[in-house]
C-alpha cells in the first residue's frame, strides 16, 4: 500500500500534470485564462483575491523551501532546527491564514453573488473542494505542530527526502511511511489537485506574465508569419497553400 | 525614418443622423454571442451625454491612456509595469458591468403561452446574465437624443468640465434647456492607435498591431484574461468577454478589408459619413510625439507623424520598408489623409489620451447652424456662420475638449473651413459665380474648396473607401509581370482599349481567362460554334474546352483571320 502511495501515485499525478498541461496548451489555448469575474463583481474580489493569491505564493514559496532544500543546507549557514521551524511555523501560519481567508472570502462570494455563481462551472467547484481541502490540512499539519512545541514532528527529516527523491526515480518510501497521518493526507490532496490543476482554471498560474516586465510597450506582428494566431505553424515536408508574396518580397 | 502603413477612417460628424445602423450591423457580424452582449465594438453617442461605457472620459476615475512622468517620459495612466503586476489580482480600476449596463431579452414565450386571462400578457425583461427578471435602467444609448440631459448632463465628463471650470463662473455654461441646448452624435470605435495604451497594459503581449494596416487585435490563443488592457484603453474599446474570460475589440473587419471592402460599420452608414483609407507615418516617432510636452500641441505632433505619400524621400523609405507599390497608390488617393492633412478638417478624438487615435473625426458645424436656423437667421451665409462660430463659445468649447485637448483656435478654424465651404457653394449651385474671397478667408484655393466639397458631399463608393487588397500585388506580377487587377474597371478592361481593340497594354491572361471562362459559363452556345471574337484573334489553350478546335489555333481556310 505504501509503495503504491508513495511510489506509484506521485508519478502518476506528475504524468497527469505535465501531460496533462502539454495537451491544454496544444489543444486549448483558448480556453487558457483566469475566467475572470470581477465584470459581474469588484468589491469582495478586490479583498479577496489579492489576499488569496499572495497568500498561496508564499505559500508556494515555502514549500519551495522547506521540500526542495535539505536540513544539511540550511544548517550548513547556521540556521539551527529551532530557528528554522519556528520561521516556518510563523510565517508558513500566516500564509496559510491569509489565504485560507482569502479563499474563504472568494467561495463565499462565488455563492452569493448571482453572475458569478450562474459562471461556475462544475470543475471549478471540484476545484475549490480540493484547493480548500489543501490549504486547510496544510494548516492543520502547522497546528498540530506547534501544539507539540519542541516535540514537532521534523518534517525535513520525512517528507522532504522522499519529495526529492521522487525526481530522482528512486522514492524513499520508507521514509515517507514513517511521517504522521496529517502529512500523508496533505500530500495526497496535494497530488490531487496536481493531477487536476491542467484540466482547471488553475492553468493560469502556469502562464504568470512576467516577461511583461521585460517586453517593448507596443507590439507588432505581422499578418504574414506563419505562426501568427489561427495559422498553423509549417512542419517539415509541407509547404503552405497559397501566396507567401510578401515574406518573398522582404 | 520607418514608414509603415496604417488603415484608418475618418467620420463626418455633420451627417451623422444618429440611427444606429452602424451600431446593429457591427454587433450582428461580431459580437451577437454569449458573453458578449453588453460588448458594442461600434457604438454611436448623443453629445453631450455620458457615453459607453458611462463617463468613461473621465480618466480620473478609469484611469485610461498615457501621461507624462516627472522627467516627461511618457507612462501608463494606470501605472507602470512592477504596479501593473502587483495589483493583478483583482484589477484596481475596472469597469462593473453595471457602468455599461445588463444586457437582457424579453420573455416572448409568455405572449403566446400565457392561460387565457383578463389581462393581456407582458414579455417581461429578463437579464442576460442571470437568467432573472430584471429592471432595465439603462444601455448602450440611454441617453439617446439628450435623453435625461436636464438632469443627467451634468455627468458628461466634459460638460462637468466646462461648467466648473473657474473662467466659467461669471460666463455662460452649458445649458440643457430646451431652446438653449445643443447635440451631436458621436459614432465610435475602436481607434486602432499608433500608440496603443491597451497593447502596453497587456501583460500577456496578446494584443498586437499589424506590420501591414496598423490594425490592432488581440490574440484569442495568448489572452489570458489578466483584463489589464480594459483599463488601458481610455476610449474603453476593449470589452470582457465574460463567458470565454478573454478580451475582445474592434477588428476594423480586417478579413473585409484584406480583400478590399470597407468596415461593416462603413458599409451600411446611412449617413455615408465614413471615410476609409491609408495613412503613411513614421513609426521611429510615434514615442516621441505622444511624449510631447503640452497636450494642446499633440493634435499638430500626431499630424506630423503621417507622411506625404508624395514626398521622394517617403517613397524611398517606403519602398526599403516593404510597402508594396498599389499600396502607395492607394496612400496617394487616401480620402483619410486628404481631409486630415491635406485639408485640415478631420481631428483625433481626445488627443490628449496620447495614444495616437487613427479614427478622425469632422466636426459637426450643426450645433451652430442649428442655433442659427432657431433663431430665424440665414445660416448659409458667410458673414453670419463666421460671426456665430465666434459668437457660440459654448459649443467650439465643447468640440475643443473633444477633439483639440481644449485648444478652441483648431476648432474654429476647421468650422470656418466647413462655414467657407457651405457659403461658397451656395452661389455655385444656385448658378451664381463663385466668391473667390470666401475661400481666400480660410487661407484655401477655390479649387481646394471645390475638391474638398466633392469629397465631403458627393464622394462617390470608390472615393470614400480606397482600401487596396492585402498584398496582391506579387501574386499578380508572378503570373504577369508589371500588370495588376487593379487598374481601371479591372477586368472589364478587356472590352476595348483607350484607342480601339488591341491598343494600350495587352490584356493580362488572369483577365482573359475569366472573361473568357465567364462567356463560356453564361453563354447557350458551345465555345467554337462562332465565338471568333472571344479570344480576340489570339490563342488560349487555357480556354480550350476540347470542342472542336480553338478559333486562331490554324489559319482560316479562306485566307481570312477568324
Ligand atoms: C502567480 C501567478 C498568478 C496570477 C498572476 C494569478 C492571477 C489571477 C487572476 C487575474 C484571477 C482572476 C480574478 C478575477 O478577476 O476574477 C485569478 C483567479 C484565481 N486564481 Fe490565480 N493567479 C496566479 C496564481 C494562482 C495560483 C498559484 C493559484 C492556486 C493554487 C490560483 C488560484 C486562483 C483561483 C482559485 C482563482 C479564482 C478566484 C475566484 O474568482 O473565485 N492562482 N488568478
Ligand atoms: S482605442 Fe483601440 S487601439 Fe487605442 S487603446 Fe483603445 S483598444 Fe487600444
Ligand atoms: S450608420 Fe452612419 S448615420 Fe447612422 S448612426 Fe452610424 S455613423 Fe451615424
Amino acid at each position: 500500500m505504501d509503495d503504491f502511495l508513495w511510489g506509484v501515485l506521485p508519478y502518476l499525478c506528475i504524468a497527469s500534470l505535465v501531460g496533462g498541461t502539454v495537451w491544454r496548451y496544444r489543444y486549448d489555448k483558448f480556453g487558457w485564462t483566469t475566467r475572470s469575474s470581477q465584470l459581474y463583481e469588484s468589491r469582495l474580489l478586490r479583498i479577496g483575491s489579492p489576499l488569496f493569491h499572495f497568500g498561496i505564493l508564499l505559500v508556494f514559496f515555502g514549500h519551495v523551501g522547506g521540500l526542495v532544500i535539505p536540513e544539511s543546507w540550511t544548517e550548513a549557514v547556521g540556521v539551527s532546527e529551532g530557528l528554522y521551524h519556528f520561521n516556518a511555523l510563523l510565517f508558513g501560519g500566516l500564509a496559510g491564514v491569509c489565504t485560507l481567508v482569502g479563499i474563504l472570502i472568494l467561495v463565499y462570494r462565488r455563492r452569493t453573488t448571482g453572475p458569478v455563481f450562474m459562471a461556475t462551472t462544475k470543475n471549478d467547484k471540484l476545484m475549490y473542494v480540493l484547493l480548500v481541502a489543501a490549504i486547510v490540512l496544510g494548516l492543520w499539519t502547522t497546528l498540530v505542530s506547534v501544539g507539540a512545541g519542541s516535540e514537532a514532528h521534523n518534517y525535513r527529516e520525512t517528507v522532504s527526502p522522499w519529495f526529492r527523491s521522487v525526481f530522482f526515480f528512486s522514492p524513499d518510501v520508507a521514509s515517507m511511511a514513517a511521517a504522521p497521518i496529517q502529512f500523508h493526507i496533505h500530500a495526497l490532496v496535494g497530488m490531487a489537485l496536481f493531477a487536476l490543476w491542467p484540466f482547471t482554471r488553475l492553468v493560469h498560474a502556469f502562464t504568470a506574465p512576467l516577461h511583461y516586465l521585460f517586453r517593448p510597450y507596443v507590439v507588432y506582428r505581422s499578418r504574414d508569419k506563419a505562426g501568427a494566431s489561427g495559422s498553423r505553424s509549417g512542419r517539415p515536408g509541407w509547404s503552405g497553400v497559397g501566396t507567401t508574396d510578401r515574406d518573398r518580397q522582404r | 525614418m520607418r514608414v509603415m502603413a496604417q488603415m484608418g477612417m475618418v467620420m463626418n460628424l455633420d451627417k451623422c443622423i444618429g440611427c444606429h445602423t452602424c451600431s446593429v450591423t457591427c454587433k450582428q457580424a461580431w459580437t451577437n454571442r454569449a458573453g458578449t452582449e453588453y460588448v458594442w465594438f461600434n457604438n454611436v453617442e448623443t453629445r453631450p451625454g455620458q457615453g459607453y461605457p458611462r463617463r468613461y472620459e473621465d480618466q480620473e476615475t478609469w484611469r485610461g491612456g498615457w501621461e507624462l512622468g516627472k522627467r516627461g517620459n511618457l507612462k501608463l495612466k494606470a501605472g507602470g509595469r512592477v504596479q501593473k503586476l502587483l495589483g493583478i489580482f483583482a484589477s484596481p480600476v475596472l469597469p462593473k458591468l453595471a457602468d455599461y449596463y445588463e444586457p437582457w431579452t424579453y420573455d416572448y414565450q409568455t405572449l403566446i403561452n400565457a392561460p387565457l386571462g383578463d389581462d393581456f400578457p407582458v414579455a417581461r425583461p429578463k437579464s442576460l446574465i442571470t437568467g432573472e427578471n430584471t429592471k432595465i435602467t439603462w444601455s448602450a444609448n440611454w441617453d439617446d437624443n439628450l435623453g435625461g440631459a436636464s438632469e443627467m448632463g451634468e455627468l458628461d465628463p466634459i460638460v462637468a468640465k466646462l461648467n466648473s471650470s473657474v473662467r466659467r463662473e461669471s460666463e455662460e455654461k452649458v445649458k440643457f434647456e430646451f431652446e438653449k441646448t445643443f447635440m451631436f452624435y458621436l459614432p465610435r470605435i475602436c481607434e486602432h492607435c499608433l500608440n496603443p495604451s491597451c497593447m502596453a497594459s497587456c501583460p500577456s503581449g496578446a494584443i498586437y498591431k499589424r506590420e501591414e494596416d496598423g490594425i490592432v487585435l488581440v490574440d484569442q490563443d495568448r489572452c489570458r484574461g489578466w483584463r489589464q488592457c480594459i483599463t488601458g484603453c481610455p476610449y474603453k474599446k476593449i470589452y470582457f468577454n465574460h463567458k470565454s474570460g478573454k478580451a475582445e475589440k474592434c477588428t476594423f473587419c480586417y478579413p473585409r478589408i484584406e480583400v478590399g471592402l470597407p468596415t461593416v460599420c462603413s458599409e451600411t452608414c446611412v449617413g455615408r459619413l465614413r471615410y476609409l483609407g491609408l495613412f503613411l507615418y513614421d513609426a521611429d516617432r510615434v514615442t516621441e510625439a505622444a511624449a510631447t510636452p503640452d497636450e494642446k500641441d499633440l493634435y499638430e505632433a500626431q499630424l506630423d507623424l503621417i507622411l506625404d505619400p508624395n514626398d521622394p524621400q517617403v517613397k524611398a523609405a517606403a519602398k526599403a520598408n516593404g510597402i508594396p507599390d498599389d499600396w502607395m497608390d492607394a496612400a496617394r488617393r487616401s480620402p483619410v489623409y486628404a481631409l486630415a492633412k491635406t485639408y485640415r478638417v478631420a481631428l483625433p478624438l481626445h488627443p490628449e489620451y496620447r495614444t495616437m487615435p487613427m479614427v478622425w473625426y469632422v466636426p459637426p458645424l450643426s450645433p451652430i447652424v442649428d442655433v442659427l436656423s432657431n433663431q430665424g437667421h440665414d445660416a448659409e451665409s458667410r458673414e453670419t456662420l463666421f460671426g456665430a462660430i465666434d459668437a457660440l463659445r459654448i459649443p467650439v468649447d465643447y468640440l475643443a475638449e473633444l477633439f483639440t485637448a481644449g485648444d478652441t483656435d483648431v476648432i474654429t478654424g476647421v468650422l470656418q473651413k466647413l462655414a467657407a465651404m457651405r457659403a461658397y457653394m451656395r452661389d455655385v449651385s444656385l448658378g451664381r459665380d463663385g466668391d473667390p474671397s470666401i475661400p481666400e478667408s480660410v487661407g484655401m484655393s477655390e479649387e481646394t474648396l471645390y475638391e474638398m466639397y466633392r469629397l465631403m458631399a458627393i464622394a462617390k463608393y470608390s472615393d470614400r473607401y480606397v482600401i487596396p487588397t492585402a498584398h496582391v500585388e506579387r501574386a499578380h506580377e508572378l503570373e504577369e509581370i508589371g500588370c495588376s487587377l487593379d487598374f481601371d474597371e479591372g477586368p472589364g478592361m478587356y472590352e476595348s482599349g483607350p484607342f480601339g481593340e488591341a491598343s494600350g497594354k495587352p490584356a493580362p491572361v488572369a483577365v482573359e481567362t475569366f472573361n473568357a471562362l465567364k462567356r463560356r459559363q453564361t453563354s447557350d452556345t458551345a465555345m467554337t460554334s462562332d465565338s471568333s471574337g472571344e479570344l480576340q484573334g489570339r490563342v488560349n489553350l487555357l480556354n480550350w474546352d476540347g470542342n472542336g478546335a480553338p478559333p486562331g489555333l490554324f489559319p482560316s481556310g479562306k485566307g481570312q483571320r477568324s
